[in-house]
């Protein structure tokens, strides 16, 4: 450990895992110019600024595409691979849930859910069930 | 360095030889037997020795350190190296630096040279990938196990067919051209017919795309040597010139990528056009890395091609098949000709033997321009060659 090591902000991934693995969802924001951001990271990707700040995003957020990864039965069969964009403007991966993997259409609107298991948090999102799921399918 | 002064390396350097070596299967051989056995063909095709090479560029998908490797087994002294590892672009992407080397001064002969044996080897692929996870890990989306890349284009093609109304069938299209030129390549890996109906039938891999919307597996080596073009002159086959390079990477996994419907090629392509001072239309043919189905849709459009949107009506038109307006993949892609892992070496040495006139049955009639386009990691790095004949100085 040298001088520095004590006051040095632990790094970015490390204080997300950390919070995903107590089942909080926590984002960054650019203090310099207000992007929000993920994944996480050390500095901000828009303006370079370094000050970051956590915040717990809604947590709503919109299939932009998805796929639909064919499994054999015997190895747990077929499941959903998206990309969700996050009402406060990140895209990210995760697998969305609750529904059939092939009836993920683009434009659904989905909730984001932490999963805990043996100590590692793992992002989801849940289908949210809309009378309006079937126009907004062409957001 | 401004295009202006970009503009003035148009036309100052060719390609003098290329070679390829061990394309489809080569049971036995490693990358380095691959690349070597292409190297010294490609020497010997640009009328060199071994000796007279002193620059080197190379990548490799397993070595981090191949550079070395490669100096050491050829046995060169190589005065310019460039490791740059972008994925499947790299070999398109060092013709740039490799220019700049040669009128410079650094160096007079660059080989640039590539071999994989990802077919044959005793090197189990899910171990590779196994081992990649562990080595460059994407802990965002790692853990949703999407098929990489696979996975990825496929995201990007429901993208496409969402906002355009880009068909399955359109994506198809892209297979069975590639398909239809193979079918003139003896090289080819697969020259059996190919319908659009058996494409839209063959096994989903991850949607929309089948395993027929994706490229082969295949080994391979392929070389190409470039030199400066007063001395490409004086060398036995006719000079290729490079007219105009770029190279632009947005992104490295998909869910990073801007807009999953405009890749890096818009602006590589842009930068490639302008050093060349030629557009789109100036074109007789274009060799798009052709990875996924999607890709040639992609790029067909972000180079100006066709308009965003339009890339599935372009090719449903049948304007890439041979006998269409645009002469694409003539080698038959890697979608049909073969795909040893980092394909944009063997899409530039295919715009060569074309414009050298030597590609046989599938010989576009008299090209003086061709346009490569290098792909890298999924849609992440893009890279542009404007190549031409003598005709284009
Ligand atoms: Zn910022």
């Amino acid at each position: 450990m040298n001088d520095h090591a004590v006051s040095r902000p632990a790094p970015a991934a490390r204080v997300y895992a950390d919070a995903l693995a107590e089942g909080q969802f926590r984002i960054q924001r650019c203090r310099a110019c207000g992007s929000a951001i993920f994944y996480p990271r050390e500095l901000c990707p828009e303006c370079g600024a370094g000050e970051l700040d956590w915040f717990a995003p809604s947590g709503r957020g919109t299939v932009h595409a998805t796929t639909t990864v064919r499994r054999k039965p015997e190895a747990g069969g077929d499941y959903n691979v998206a990309l969700i964009d996050l009402e406060e403007g990140p895209r990210l991966m995760s697998r969305v849930e609750g529904i059939a993997a092939e009836a993920v259409r683009i434009g659904l609107p989905v909730q984001a859910r932490v999963a805990v298991t043996e100590g590692e948090g793992l992002l989801l999102f849940d289908a949210v069930a809309s009378n309006n799921a079937g126009e907004s399918d062409h957001e | 360095m401004n295009n202006a002064s970009l503009s003035q390396l148009r036309g100052k350097t060719a390609i003098a030889g290329v070679a390829t070596f061990g394309c489809g299967e080569a049971p036995g051989y490693s990358d380095m037997d691959l690349l070597a056995n292409a190297a010294r063909r490609a020497v010997a095709d640009a009328g060199l020795t071994m000796n007279d090479i002193d620059g080197l560029c190379t990548a490799s998908v397993l070595a981090t350190m191949w550079p070395m490797e490669v100096v050491e087994h050829l046995g060169i002294n190589a005065r310019f190296i460039d490791g740059t590892m972008i994925g499947g672009s790299s070999f398109v992407a060092h013709l740039m630096p490799a220019m700049l080397a040669l009128e410079a001064g650094q160096c007079d002969a660059v080989l640039v040279c590539y071999g994989s044996a990802q077919r044959t080897s005793t090197l189990n692929r899910k171990e590779v990938a196994k081992a990649r996870r562990r080595m460059d890990p994407q802990p965002y989306e790692h853990p949703y196990e999407p098929i990489l890349p696979l996975s990825a284009y496929a995201l990007a093609a429901s993208r496409h067919m969402h906002e355009f109304g880009t068909t399955r069938a359109q994506l198809a299209e892209v297979a069975v051209s590639a398909r239809e030129w193979a079918r003139l390549n003896p090289d080819a890996f697969m020259r059996d017919p190919l319908t659009v109906d058996q494409v839209l039938a063959s096994r989903m891999v991850s949607d929309p795309l089948t395993v027929r919307d994706s490229c082969l597996v295949t080994d391979g080596g392929g070389a190409y040597v470039l030199v400066r073009a007063e001395r490409a002159r004086d060398l036995p086959r006719p000079p290729v010139y490079v007219l105009g390079s770029g190279t632009a990477v947005w992104h490295r996994q998909i869910s990073s990528m801007p807009d999953l419907t405009v890749t890096a090629a818009r602006q590589s392509g842009e930068q490639a056009y302008a050093m060349a001072g030629l557009a789109a239309a100036d074109m007789d043919m274009a060799q798009l890395y052709d990875a996924f189905t999607i890709n040639t849709l992609l790029f067909l459009e972000d180079l100006g091609f066709c308009a965003k949107g339009e890339g599935g009506a372009f090719v449903a038109d049948g304007h890439i098949r041979p006998g269409g307006s645009l002469p694409v993949n003539t080698n038959g892609g890697g979608l049909s000709w073969g795909h040893p892992g980092m394909y944009g070496i063997f899409a530039t040495i295919e715009a060569v033997r074309q414009l050298r006139g030597e590609a046989g049955d599938r010989q576009v009639a008299a090209p003086a321009t061709a346009i490569v386009q290098g792909n890298g990691g999924t849609l992440s790095s893009q890279s542009t060659a404007i190549l031409g004949t003598g005709d284009t100085l």
